[in-house]
């Protein structure tokens, strides 16, 4: 059982009781909500009789439903206007604080959270999105939930939790040129498979993820949930700190100092205990990218689509599902694939760190004929700055088109979508069958920049010969 | 309105492939929605269609069936609790497989259906038997903790906490977290960072 870890210390703080079931009755710091996965809760709250117990404690924002393009209202989709009613509704007659469309501050739940300095060290966060892992890169302890569970929080401000074990995951060295934060975790779900995750807490540790910046560590623990783990977290440093510093919902003046002692204190001790370790070589990351149907089907982008024989017993059915439903060979390079959209986006990599490094490859070159290729920043603020800086410019004079803040084409619940058996180059996180939007739609999973390579080329490309 | 759940017992139905997620499950334009009432004809929508009456869902043996038999790391991905109510509106009432996503395994225990863990020599005869005779009925014992189809038996697996939770009835946790306001109030004011990151502003 682990022992000394910022898990640990994070449960433990924010105990409220052991229920008579065993499990544990945990407080939730932050709880975030949108449009998708809480109309159903505050349903079941009326018809509870129950209000909101720490209304100031919970933030909404909507991004699953938003059209990224005409975001005049009502919404063209009728089911998406009334989601966006009823979000309005509930928020106002439960006094919670909404970050609508237009406010300036609306995004995807998992890039405001954090750019606005409510995600920080220590707490615990929950959101009906299973992306809600993302806010571990604070050292958070931040997890998915599903509806009856949002209603548990917004009647409560608790969840009814058994405890995770916790795996250190550590990578060490510098990556190589054109390799990234999106590639790591790709990496390490390749390695360890989608459901080695399950029933652990990630700690992400190691050189590697010490020299990240704040943005690739949310990409990486972003996909924790990918490898099966409900949560993943990187401990709080100095780099976390700096990124926090003067931001709007951070702590100041005497707190900020206070928050420092805190935060140091929650940080993994040096001698804690884990329930299981492994160690990864950063060298050994290549650009990764998805051949399959599930995000551990990754190989690097030089490597060739596995065949039958390299594929474990148990891996089989699904990989031979893949082979069919990609329409792609065992044995074939990934390399020069084809590809007829280009999406760069997503609460993985829809920040303003990943939009410099895609307009980076997207100067000086155009976008391929044939080939649709849209950015969709993550927020309002990602897409000011990103304006700011003139990066629209470059992705408009490449032939990229630049879109309105929004989850997109990451799941398709707007009005952006694959067409029939298109395949897309995506810088989202699941390439589930029909995940984008077409029941046969198919999707490759890669980094921004492995993304603007595909698109200006057309096919997948390796980004370093673009270096 | 919350009752205990001790054993399940009904017809089976037979799916299978491992990591079959919530996106299949149900897919994502079927979550513009502000209620779960309908999910229930939508379920695994996609698939169905390609299979073309051929899916285990749309097949007559299987209509009326309330034990879902699947195989390894059912339910991954997205944390919809559309996925479980859309197989709950369909009618089963639990599922037995090698093993489950952790948010949709906790999603199926607030709703009250057990998805119980068995060995992949279980779930595969599981599956074969109920496809020689759909009308073998499989029963879910959480208290014995074993799973049985006729003579077949084997034993199955649960966390205890939420084993707990189904048989005393509190699987719907929500009235006994209400009920501690007091010790969450506590619990909140030892938390430094409730003062000074006010959320409202």
């Amino acid at each position: 059982m682990s022992k000394g870890t910022l898990f640990d210390k994070v449960w433990d703080a924010h105990t409220v009781s052991t229920l008579p079931s065993g499990q544990t009755q945990l407080f939730i710091g932050l709880h975030l909500i949108h449009e998708v996965t809480s109309p159903q809760a505050f349903a079941m709250l009326r018809e509870r009789g129950l209000k909101v117990s720490f209304s100031e404690r919970t933030i909404a924002t909507v991004d699953h439903i938003v059209p990224t393009e005409d975001q005049s209202r009502p919404y063209a989709d009728s089911l998406a206007e009334e989601m966006m009613q009823a979000l309005e509704k509930n928020c106002q007659e439960n006094d919670i604080t909404f970050y609508n469309v237009g406010s300036g501050s609306q995004g995807i739940v998992h890039v405001i959270a954090p750019e606005q300095g409510f995600t920080q060290p220590g707490m615990t966060i929950a959101c009906g999105d299973s992306h809600t892992s993302t806010h571990g890169a604070f050292g958070a302890i931040a997890f998915g939930i599903g509806t009856s569970q949002v209603r548990d929080v917004l009647a409560s401000q608790t969840l009814s939790l058994s405890k995770l074990k916790v795996r250190k995951i550590e990578v060490n060295g510098a990556l190589k040129p054109g390799v990234y934060a999106k590639d790591v975790i790709l990496h390490i779900i390749r390695k360890l498979g989608v459901k080695g995750g399950v029933g652990y807490a990630y700690e992400f540790a190691g050189t590697t993820f010490q020299q990240m910046n704040m943005e690739e560590r949310m990409t990486v623990c972003n996909m924790a949930i990918e490898g099966g783990a409900r949560c993943g977290y990187v401990n709080p440093d100095r780099v976390t700190y700096d990124y926090l510093q003067g931001r709007d919902f951070a702590p100041k003046g005497d707190d900020w100092d206070k928050a420092i002692a805190w935060w140091n204190n929650i940080r993994s001790d040096v001698d804690a205990v884990y329930d299981d370790a492994i160690v990864f070589d950063a060298a050994d990351i290549a650009p990764t990218i998805t051949w399959g149907i599930t995000p551990g089907q990754g190989i690097a982008v030089d490597e060739f689509v596995p065949m039958q024989d390299g594929i474990a017993d148990d891996e089989r059915a699904i990989a031979e599902e893949a082979y069919l439903y990609m329409d792609l060979a065992p044995g074939q390079p990934i390399r020069g694939t084809k590809v007829d959209v280009c999406f760069v986006g997503s609460c993985t990599n829809g920040r303003i760190s990943d939009l410099r490094e895609a307009a980076k490859f997207a100067k000086g070159r155009h976008v391929a004929n044939g080939v649709k290729a849209f950015i969709v920043p993550g927020s309002e603020r990602v897409k000011k700055q990103a304006e700011a800086e003139g990066l629209h410019e470059v992705f408009l004079t490449a032939g990229f088109e630049w879109r309105e803040a929004g989850c997109s084409m990451c799941l398709a619940m707007n009005p952006d979508k694959l067409q029939g058996r298109q395949l897309s180059a995506s810088s989202s996180n699941r390439n589930f069958k029909g995940r984008q939007g077409s029941s046969s739609g198919r999707t490759l999973l890669m980094s921004p920049a492995m993304v603007v390579a595909a698109a200006v080329t057309g096919q997948v490309t390796d980004v370093r010969e673009l270096i | 309105m919350v009752s205990e759940v001790k054993t399940v017992s009904g017809r089976g139905i037979p799916l299978v492939g491992n990591d079959i997620d919530t996106d299949r499950i149900i897919p994502a334009r079927f979550l513009r929605c502000v209620t779960f009432d309908g999910l229930g004809a939508d379920v695994f929508a996609d698939d169905r269609a390609q299979a073309k009456g051929q899916h285990p869902f749309d097949q007559s043996q299987y209509q009326g069936a309330k034990v879902l038999v699947v195989n390894d790391n059912f339910g991954c991905g997205s944390s919809r609790e559309h996925a479980p109510q859309a197989i709950a509106k369909w009618g089963i009432g639990a599922i037995v497989g090698e093993s489950f996503a952790e948010i949709f395994f906790g999603n199926c225990v607030v709703m009250g259906i057990p998805c119980v863990a068995a060995d992949s020599t279980t779930t595969k005869q599981l599956q074969e038997m109920v496809t020689a005779d759909p009308h073998a009925e499989i029963t879910v014992d959480l208290e014995a903790m074993q799973v049985k189809c006729d003579n077949f038996s084997a034993p199955i697996s649960m966390g205890e906490g939420s084993r707990m939770m189904l048989m005393a009835g509190t699987w719907d946790a929500c009235g006994q977290l209400v009920a501690q306001s007091d010790r969450t109030r506590a619990t909140a004011a030892t938390l430094p960072y409730l003062s000074w990151s006010k959320l409202a502003s």
